[in-house]
């Protein structure tokens, strides 16, 4: 299908702003966005900037804004987004610091996720076998453990578009997940970091995060596992 | 700028990673320099499994684990250290699971464990859960624990710093690499007592693989440049179950779980193949198998394809173990395995071969095993040590990383509280990466690199891949030799110094010609079939003439010299492979 590909692009050796381009392309419907962004890049513009690697939803290498909304651009398919005759629109994911057209500063984000302290915590003598855990413990878990940190839900959040230094959803989930892990022993002093003036109670329950996870993880409800935990803790 | 660390660990893949933690738990000061932010290495493309003989599900032995591993690799494993690989893998699993992975469990709280193919108990005589799983995540788990133990650890990263060049002293010691900093544009010396490659796969340079864009094998081609051999580069591994045309892996897990692979006539094909362990044969078997169906005229309506079917397997299997490879289907086929079965081929997979290394990760540069080059370790896919010989078992690469990544670690760090003094820097050592980047950049007509790259692609994989002959590898060799040629015109569109991924395709290609040699010379050189080189013109195994180790010395457009390496046999004398 002939689509037309509209890319918020900026070199920031050559521009002052930002600047919208576009390009006539002829994609299959099958195609992933990211199938079209390399297209351009090999065979109208090499100059055409943006970060990618699996190419099948696993690194998070490339969250960006797709048609308005947060996605990888590896898992979604043309189909699900434009038509025949139609436009598809690209920008770098928003409230974030762009080094080039489709590539951010993560540096930030990644800041925030090591202020969580992303790390198990225990330090009582190891066992010989394995810390047992049963299936049902590890099941509350399971699903923040798949987070990829592509950012996308971070970037999505009104809270973070209000104030920079919100923790954001992706840091408070990777809190959440050992928080709740039943192995970890230091989930009081995590507690306290999320459970502060840039932390928890940043989240609205907006939902825009839930909207933007690729890996359809259910953030909002382990946010709120986690705010329970907090109140009870404190008091 | 220079930088100076006492171990430089280039990659932070699993095995990168693994070798920073360990390495740091000494006390050593370590930095990891990578193209990649860490945690979008390939590893955590890893789905299915990592392998160990705790034997939670059902008894297992180390010793069954070592004699599945050596029959896989067709007996051209090296078997101590395949024993060493198997013997340390219960305590290096149970490690990992203290730093945090969080695997899946068993009723009783333990590890849980799932079957894979070529896994068996008792030498042979039926399949065993030996896998120990995180639902179909493994490698993210993993690699993202391992990540948090290193921050933890206050390991010094260096995220997308393209590494260009490996440096040597006149003597031969390697003394620092040098890389080039994506988002300035600069080129910076790391200075080290210890180096150590933990570079990954080179999968791209096939049409059809499972790996990364970023898999490019940059780690061979330095290695090779800087006069190092590269060790059994033809056993290239295809495995069976990648999506139809786009290459993304079904993992083998899906096979463990009960999936059957079935040809146009709905046929179970592999139990004519492989009567014993039928879907769960070694892949370069069921990969040729496969290959034979199609041949034969019954892949799916006349296409490059058989079924993957898990239709029987049920819903609540699909979503709650193979949750990932479900939503693949989805997403990129539009099938839904619950109700349909998965249109698969194979896809380029994973390097057998790599940079010769002893079982502490020091490079062995020469047909004498002793004969190591003095601060140059390696680890991972990139190194061969070689414990998957002809063909590597699933869920023995992630393994091999973490056994492997970790002894290097301690090794290096063992050799630093030995002698912590660096080899002095050459005058300008940064000069050969400076020339070759200011030369692509200068120049104004050419050839860019997605051309050269595409030709490449096509060449290995009409070629290289699962059936090869004489024509074909003369054929790939002689493209190969035009690639070269066409390969010093790569050009650029992109002039400018900040986040050049251009410049990095092209430099990337480059490093491609460089190992790319070495797959298809291997392949000609060894007139046998043995594991995942399948020679339609020498169809058997030849153990009086080859059971040995291809070493292939690169000289650039002067062509190439291969020497050979024993192979170690401890206690499994080479018998003919059956399943
Ligand atoms: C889809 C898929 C599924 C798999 N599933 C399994 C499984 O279930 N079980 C199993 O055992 N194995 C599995 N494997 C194989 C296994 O995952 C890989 O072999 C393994 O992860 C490779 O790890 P590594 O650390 O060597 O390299 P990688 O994880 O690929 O990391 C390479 C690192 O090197 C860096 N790098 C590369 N070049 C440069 C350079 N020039 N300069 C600086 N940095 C550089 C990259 O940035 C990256 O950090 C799977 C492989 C794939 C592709
Ligand atoms: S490229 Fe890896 S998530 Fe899209």
């Amino acid at each position: 299908m002939n689509i037309t590909v509209k890319i918020k692009r900026f070199d920031p050796e050559k521009d002052d702003a930002a600047r919208w381009e576009s390009y006539s392309v002829e994609a299959d419907k099958m195609d992933r966005a990211l199938d079209v962004l390399m297209d351009i890049k090999w065979h109208h513009d090499g100059s055409l900037t943006f970060r990618k690697s699996c190419a099948h939803g696993v690194c998070g290498s490339d969250a960006m804004k797709i048609n308005g909304e947060n996605k990888l651009a590896c898992s979604v398919l043309l189909q699900d987004l434009v038509k025949e005759g139609g436009t598809l629109t690209f920008e770098p994911l928003p409230a974030a610091s762009v080094i080039k057209d489709l590539v951010v500063d993560q540096s930030g984000f990644f800041e925030k996720y090591r202020a969580v302290m992303p790390w198990l915590i225990n330090d009582s003598p190891a066992p010989e076998k394995e810390r047992y855990q049963s299936a049902e413990d590890h099941e509350i878990i399971e699903e923040a453990t798949k987070c990829i940190l592509c950012g996308a839900c971070t970037h999505s959040c009104p809270s973070t578009w209000a104030d920079p230094d919100y923790l954001g959803p992706a840091a408070l989930l990777k809190a959440y997940r050992y928080v709740f892990d039943t192995r970890d022993e230091e989930s009081e002093e995590r507690l306290k970091i999320v459970d502060s003036p840039n932390g928890l109670w940043k989240c609205y329950t907006i939902f825009n995060c839930v909207q933007a996870c690729p890996k359809e993880i259910d953030i909002t409800r382990w946010l709120s596992a986690l705010k329970r935990k907090a109140v009870t803790t404190r008091f | 700028m220079t930088f100076s660390h006492d171990i430089v660990i280039v990659g932070a893949g699993g095995a990168g990673l693994m070798a920073a933690l360990y390495a740091a738990e000494e006390g050593a000061d370590v930095a990891v320099v990578s193209k990649l932010h860490p945690l979008r290495s390939h590893t955590g493309a890893a789905q299915g499994g990592i392998g160990a003989a705790l034997g939670n599900e059902e008894e297992d032995s180390w010793l069954w684990h070592a004699f599945d591993t050596v029959k896989g690799s067709d007996y051209l494993g090296d078997q101590d250290a395949i024993e060493q690989m198997c013997k340390d893998a219960p305590r290096t699993i149970i490690e990992l699971e203290h730093y945090g992975v969080p695997f899946s469990r068993t009723n009783e709280g333990k590890i849980a464990q799932r079957r894979f193919g070529g896994h068996t108990r008792n030498f042979g005589e039926a399949p065993v859960r030996r896998a120990c799983y995180a639902a179909d995540r493994t490698g993210h788990v993993i690699l993202h624990t391992l990540y948090e133990q290193c921050v933890k650890k206050q390991v010094r990263f260096y995220d997308e710093y393209q590494v260009l060049d490996l440096l040597m002293t006149e003597g031969g010691t390697c003394n620092g690499v040098v890389a080039y900093e994506i988002l300035t544009g600069d080129v910076h010396t790391f200075h080290a007592k210890a180096v150590c490659f933990a570079t990954g796969g080179y999968g791209r340079v096939f049409k059809t693989t499972s790996n990364a864009h970023a898999g490019t094998g940059d780690g061979f081609a330095l290695a090779v440049r800087a006069g190092v051999p590269l060790q059994d580069m033809e056993f290239v591994q295809f495995h069976p179950t990648g999506l139809y045309r786009l290459g993304i892996l079904i993992t083998e897990g899906a096979r463990g779980e009960g999936g059957i692979l079935r040809n146009s006539e709905g046929e179970r094909f592999m139990e004519r193949y492989a009567p014993t362990v039928k879907d769960l044969a070694p892949r370069d078997m069921v990969s040729q198998c496969i290959y034979t169906e199609i041949r034969e005229g019954r892949g799916i309506n006349g296409k490059e394809y058989v079924h993957l079917d898990m239709t029987h397997v049920g819903k609540e299997v699909l979503e709650h173990k193979l949750p990932e490879i479900s939503t693949f289907s989805r997403v990129y086929l539009g099938i839904d395995p619950v109700e349909q079965p998965i249109p698969v081929a194979p896809t380029c997979h994973y390097a057998m071969g790599g940079i010769p290394t002893n079982v502490d990760g020091q490079v062995v540069r020469s047909g004498d095993r002793s004969d190591i080059v003095p601060g140059f370790y390696a680890c991972g896919e990139c190194a061969c040590v070689s414990v998957h010989g002809a063909n590597r078992l699933g869920t023995n690469s992630l393994l091999d990383l973490v056994v492997f990544g970790r002894r290097t670690g301690m090794a290096m760090a063992a050799a630093i509280k030995a002698d912590n003094k660096k080899a002095a820097l050459s005058e300008n050592p940064e000069k050969r990466t400076r020339d070759t980047l200011e030369s692509i950049m200068a120049r104004s007509d050419g050839e860019k690199a997605v051309s050269i790259r595409t030709d490449l692609q096509e060449t290995m994989m009409k070629n290289v891949s699962v059936y090869r002959n004489d024509d074909t590898l003369a054929e790939s060799l002689s493209d190969l030799k035009d690639l070269r040629r066409r390969v010093k015109s790569v050009t650029v569109e992109d002039k400018g110094r900040k986040f050049n991924t251009d410049l990095m395709d092209a430099v990337e290609i480059l490093f491609m010609m460089d190992y790319a040699e070495a797959i298809a010379a291997g392949a000609k050189n060894r007139t046998e079939s043995r594991g995942a080189h399948s020679r339609e013109d020498f169809s058997s195994r030849d153990d009086e003439n080859w059971l040995k180790h291809t070493l292939f010395f690169g000289k650039g457009d002067d062509g190439y010299d291969i020497e050979y390496k024993d192979v170690t046999i401890t206690r499994f004398q080479p018998k003919e492979r059956k399943y």
